[in-house]
């Protein structure tokens, strides 16, 4: 069983190991609206936490995805470069954006788990 | 949000509650508090106003009476400060021209319509943009002669039905406006009330725009959704339709330093105005006629699949050569599109462009507007 947690920057981090699958909430989806465009990073690029890594479009704006945590790129959804819609229609699913080999495992503390992130969104209005 | 404009400092439209009814984001838009997209999102909202019809509040636009002793008055008096021939309109006919300042940059765009209903000579009927209503009409009081007077109208509230099936659907409700023709209006009646109905719009597609008393607009706003051709269509589908149809939005393409000519807008100067002048800024725009503009509006066409926006530089054989003034995805058009400033000489269908994206160039190409074929109703 992995384990799901969330940012402030409204993306969920799916933790498998040292290997997390990170993609953007059905909150953060519906927020942006219609996706048109996402752009991915170089598969071995490393980031770390506030880095620019994804961009995706909808029709109306452009807005950046930032890393949650540090570590190196070792996979990327490609299918989402010619189906940005997929975002949309499952974003914690089928939708996910990239999977990172993580360097720090104590950064995870810092995210929230669930019910966290649900009272942050709530908060957020 | 990216804009200053509190939510309480918002003007609101008669619709605000319908549109929040019926689960719109609501943002800030020139002042007013407006839907951006509704719940089906701006994708169904753009292919639905495309293949049936779409409906729009565009009560925020400011609607006014200019009224004269009789026609050739006040057609002269306007006519001094926009570059369109309106003395040759006939009743009910609508033109679009431009208020332009002494050196021929544009104030705003407008439509403007002989009146159609009865004992109204001398009237003329304007809409003009919500972000430029209050100083369009502060410039109209300052620059027309007495005997022609600004009468604003906010107790008009106006929609926009636009797509192929406008006319079947506004035909059931408002019976007789299948007649008129584009770029024509007339008084009709709704629920006992009079309305105004001018077949127009700013999608590219067939369609109408219905100047309607405030009290009424709910109940045509609720009879018309009832249609099942019709959904409700907000600012984002708003801009991609105009967009892809090659239509300028004040702000953007147009601006005060603009002109009619490098905005691509000759077509709307009539002939006989083009030699005789006699509208501000006419020497700069009949020397633009002559010896070309040092920029125009082009559209383009990002090769890629990644939008550029407004603000993106565009570069040709290393030079940085324009801007873009509009630019996004366009449903219809299946991918990227853009209206921008390039050098007369860059203008031409097929030329090479690259956009600067994220500091990264992108290929484009030049294309003949409009990027999806108007489908006027001539």
């Amino acid at each position: 069983m992995s384990d799901v947690k969330y940012s402030k920057e409204h993306e969920w981090i799916s933790v498998d190991g040292d290997i997390a699958t990170i993609g953007i909430t059905k909150h953060a989806a519906e927020q942006l609206g219609d996706l048109v465009f996402v752009e991915l990073p170089a598969i071995g690029k490393t980031v770390a936490p506030g880095d620019e890594t994804a961009v995706v479009e909808s029709v109306k704006a452009a807005s950046e995805v930032y890393a949650p945590l540090s570590g190196e790129v070792v996979e990327v959804n490609s299918v989402l470069e010619g189906e940005p819609g997929k975002v949309n229609e499952a974003p914690e699913g089928d939708g996910w954006f990239l999977k990172l080999k993580l360097s720090e495992l104590s950064e995870l503390d810092g995210l929230m788990d669930a019910a966290a992130y649900k009272a942050f969104v709530d908060e957020e209005g | 949000m990216s804009d200053s404009e509190t939510p309480q400092d918002l003007k609101t439209t008669p619709l605000t509650s319908e549109h929040e009814a019926l689960g719109a984001r609501m943002v800030p838009f020139a002042g007013y508090l407006m839907p951006v997209q509704y719940p089906s999102g701006i994708l169904t909202e753009h292919t639905h106003t495309r293949d049936k019809a779409g409906l729009f509040d565009v009560s925020h636009m400011g609607q006014a009476w200019l009224k004269g002793p009789d026609h050739e008055t006040t057609c002269r008096a306007l006519e001094a400060l926009v570059p369109a021939d309106l003395i040759s309109l006939e009743p009910g006919q609508q033109r679009y021209t431009q208020l332009l300042n002494d050196e021929g940059g544009i104030i705003d765009d407008l439509m403007v319509s002989r009146s159609a209903y009865p004992d109204t000579e001398g009237r003329l009927y304007l809409v003009v943009n919500a972000s430029r209503k209050a100083i369009d009409f502060a410039h109209l009081n300052a620059r027309l002669p007495d005997s022609v007077v600004v009468e604003e109208l906010p107790q008009w509230a106006l929609l926009a039905l636009q797509g192929p099936r406008a006319e079947s659907a506004l035909q059931t409700i408002v019976p007789g406006v299948a007649e008129l023709q584009f770029m024509q209006g007339a008084p009709f009646e709704f629920g006992g009330d009079q309305i105004y109905v001018t077949r127009s719009g700013y999608t590219g597609e067939d369609g109408y725009e219905i100047a309607v008393r405030n009290e009424m607009v709910q109940d045509l706003w609720r009879a018309l959704l009832a249609h099942p051709d019709v959904l409700p269509i907000g600012l984002g589908a708003r801009d991609s339709l105009r967009m892809e149809a090659g239509l300028s939005l004040y702000g953007h393409e147009l601006d005060e330093t603009v002109s009619p000519v490098e905005a691509g807008l000759l077509w709307s100067i009539q002939k006989h105005r083009r030699t005789e002048g006699g509208f501000p800024g006419a020497e700069r725009i009949q020397r633009e006629i002559a010896e070309g503009a040092s920029r125009r509006i082009a559209g383009i066409k990002p090769e890629g699949r990644a939008p550029a926006r407004d603000g993106t530089v565009i570069m040709a054989g290393g030079k940085e050569v324009g801007v873009i003034t509009s630019g996004g995805f366009g449903p219809s058009a299946g991918g990227p599109v853009a209206l921008g400033f390039v050098p007369p000489e860059l203008a031409k269908p097929g030329q090479a462009l690259e956009l600067m994206v994220r500091g990264k160039p992108q290929p484009a190409q030049v294309i003949k507007l409009p990027f999806v074929a108007k489908s006027f109703k001539r």
